[in-house]
């Protein structure tokens, strides 16, 4: 049985070559731990990048 | 005392305002030239056009900031430059018409010693027929490139809900509304935020959603894509953007031109000559962006507005302009100090000043029509340009004629992105982005163009974190609350 997040490669030939994420990868997308995480490194990323271009 | 004109109230033209006024004694005057009267967060208009802000929350009144600052406001729009004064004197001013402060109408000569010009882009909607008039957008489409323009199309969007809850199947149609637009991203963030938005009102089963772009593919972005390190693999956005749209279940048209607009439908040439057409309930078109049509004028009152400014109405500043073929573009092409060539007590910063050449790959079709993204100079980028520029007019002010002239070239800085994919502090996504250096330089970082150190992106709750936070702070420091210097571009 497919599963739901498999559905949209189906839907047309564009979808059907395209990197869909899983139910694990939705999962961390929105898990409220996880995102603390990548929210302290993703600013720390930012702040790098703005610094190196002022 | 000098006085520096500052023409434009956007991310550039009120960094550069407020930081020259910052660095310059009392004794020197900074005059903003505006034609609004409100401060737009431009980034959060995209949420007033779901209808998750209001007008309010994405604005202010500019008057009493600037009276706060000392910096004298002029609500009013530039209409000339005379950079060697005229025949009565020989100071350089600007011509300008007033739109408020009960003179509408009214023209004026504002002399200068140094001149900014940050008047942003025009809304080139009347570029593609029955996509408006000149810069006044047509009642075919909607838009989110102003405030109330996306308020009108938060409206529109609600009638359209209403309708899908009564049975009746809705068709959305996002992007780009001419081969040569640019700004994608925010129709981009425009095309998820509606989908996530059908999400919450559970209708998202009764509608189509495509999206429609000049981008010859998908994570082009008007930037010819960018490459990042993900997984131990080095990849194209163009994955990461293909993805998203499978994932969201929108589909997609690429590099086309709408050369015609109607109500319900719009008319496009595709990058291989062949025509399409596709029909809507409702529409976000972009429109392309051209500069804001100043003239300018020598000492004789004769037009030299060709000299000063490209034919699409930006300004011409230190870039190598000649034209020459992609595989010969150079990241040394691009300007550094943004001084007019000609005279030098003038400068451009932001969307204002003309870029040698795109950053995407050129393209056009076998009938000649040009499709391709024009290049971005918003957000990051304009405001480190705006605050580089004050501070090179500070020094020319307080050095001399021969300060040294600051620098920040689009091909050696980088750029931090928030693309919004929905709203919601549980719920919400954004692809959050960083490019280091926003112009590829092949020379430095051969095969990718750009420093893959430096250059990432993802997707997730914590992108909507940092873009919502990044909403509040911004207008904070453009009211010029306590510790506002703090705060980066």
């Amino acid at each position: 049985m497919a599963k739901p997040e498999e559905f949209n490669f189906a839907k047309n030939d564009k979808f059907n070559t395209a990197m869909i994420p899983g139910r694990t990868a939705r999962f961390f997308r929105t898990c409220k731990i996880w995102q603390l995480i990548r929210f302290i490194a993703i600013n720390l990323k930012m702040l790098v990048v703005v610094s190196k271009s002022h | 005392m000098a006085r520096v004109v500052v023409l434009g109230a956007g991310v550039a033209g009120h960094t550069a305002a407020t930081f020259a006024r910052e660095w310059l004694g009392k004794e020197h005057e900074v005059v903003v030239v505006t034609p609004n009267a409100r401060w737009n967060w431009i980034p959060s208009n995209i949420w007033v056009g779901v209808g998750e802000m209001t007008k309010e929350d994405v604005t202010f009144e500019l008057d009493p900031v600037y009276k706060k600052a000392g910096i004298t406001y002029k609500q009013a729009r530039a209409v000339s430059i005379n950079p060697e004064g005229s025949s009565s004197h020989d100071k350089s001013f600007v011509t300008i018409e007033y739109t408020g402060q009960g003179k509408v109408g009214q023209s004026e000569e504002v002399t200068f010693d140094y001149l900014i010009n940050a008047t942003g882009p025009k809304l080139n909607f009347g570029a593609t027929p029955g996509l408006g008039e000149g810069s006044q957008i047509g009642e075919n489409t909607v838009s989110v490139c102003t405030a109330d323009h996306a308020e009108h199309a938060a409206h529109e969007l609600k009638k359209c809900i209403e309708k899908m809850k009564k049975g009746e199947r809705q068709k959305f149609l996002i992007g780009t509304g001419h081969g040569m637009c640019t700004c994608q991203g925010a129709a981009f963030e425009y095309i998820f935020n509606i989908e996530h938005e059908l999400n919450k009102a559970g209708v998202r089963s009764m509608a189509d959603i495509k999206w429609i772009s000049n981008e010859s593919f998908l994570g082009d972005f008007g930037m010819g894509g960018l490459h990042m390190k993900v997984g131990g693999y080095v990849v194209s956005s163009r994955i990461f953007t293909e993805s998203l749209f499978a994932e969201r279940g929108v589909d997609y048209i690429l590099g086309a031109h709408p050369y015609k607009v109607e109500k319900g439908k719009v008319e496009y040439e595709l990058l291989d000559g062949s025509k399409g057409e596709e029909t809507f309930d409702f529409a976000m078109l972009i429109p392309p962006f051209a500069g804001q049509g100043l003239k300018a004028y020598n000492k004789a009152g004769e037009d030299i507005t060709e000299t000063m400014f490209a034919p699409n109405g930006f300004m011409k500043v230190d870039a190598d302009y000649t034209a020459k073929p992609y595989n010969e573009w150079k990241a040394s092409d691009w300007p550094r100090t943004y001084q007019s060539p000609k005279y030098k007590n003038i400068f451009a910063a932001g969307i204002a000043f003309a870029p040698p050449h795109i950053i995407s790959k050129p393209m056009k079709s076998p009938n000649g029509t040009v499709i391709n993204p024009t290049p971005p100079r918003t957000g990051m980028p304009s405001g480190i340009i705006g605050k580089t520029v004050a501070h090179s007019v500070c020094d020319l002010v307080k050095k001399g004629p021969n300060a040294h002239l600051h620098e920040a070239s689009m091909a050696e800085m980088g750029a931090a992105c928030v693309a919004s994919a929905g709203k919601g502090w549980l719920d919400g996504q954004a692809a959050a982005m960083t490019v280091y250096p926003v112009v590829p330089d092949f020379d430095k970082y051969p095969g990718t163009g750009r420093d893959t150190d430096y250059t990432f992106g993802e997707i997730g709750l914590a992108g909507h974190w940092i873009k919502h936070i990044l909403h509040y702070l911004f207008i904070y420091k453009a009211k010029l609350n306590p510790g506002w210097t703090m705060i980066p571009e």
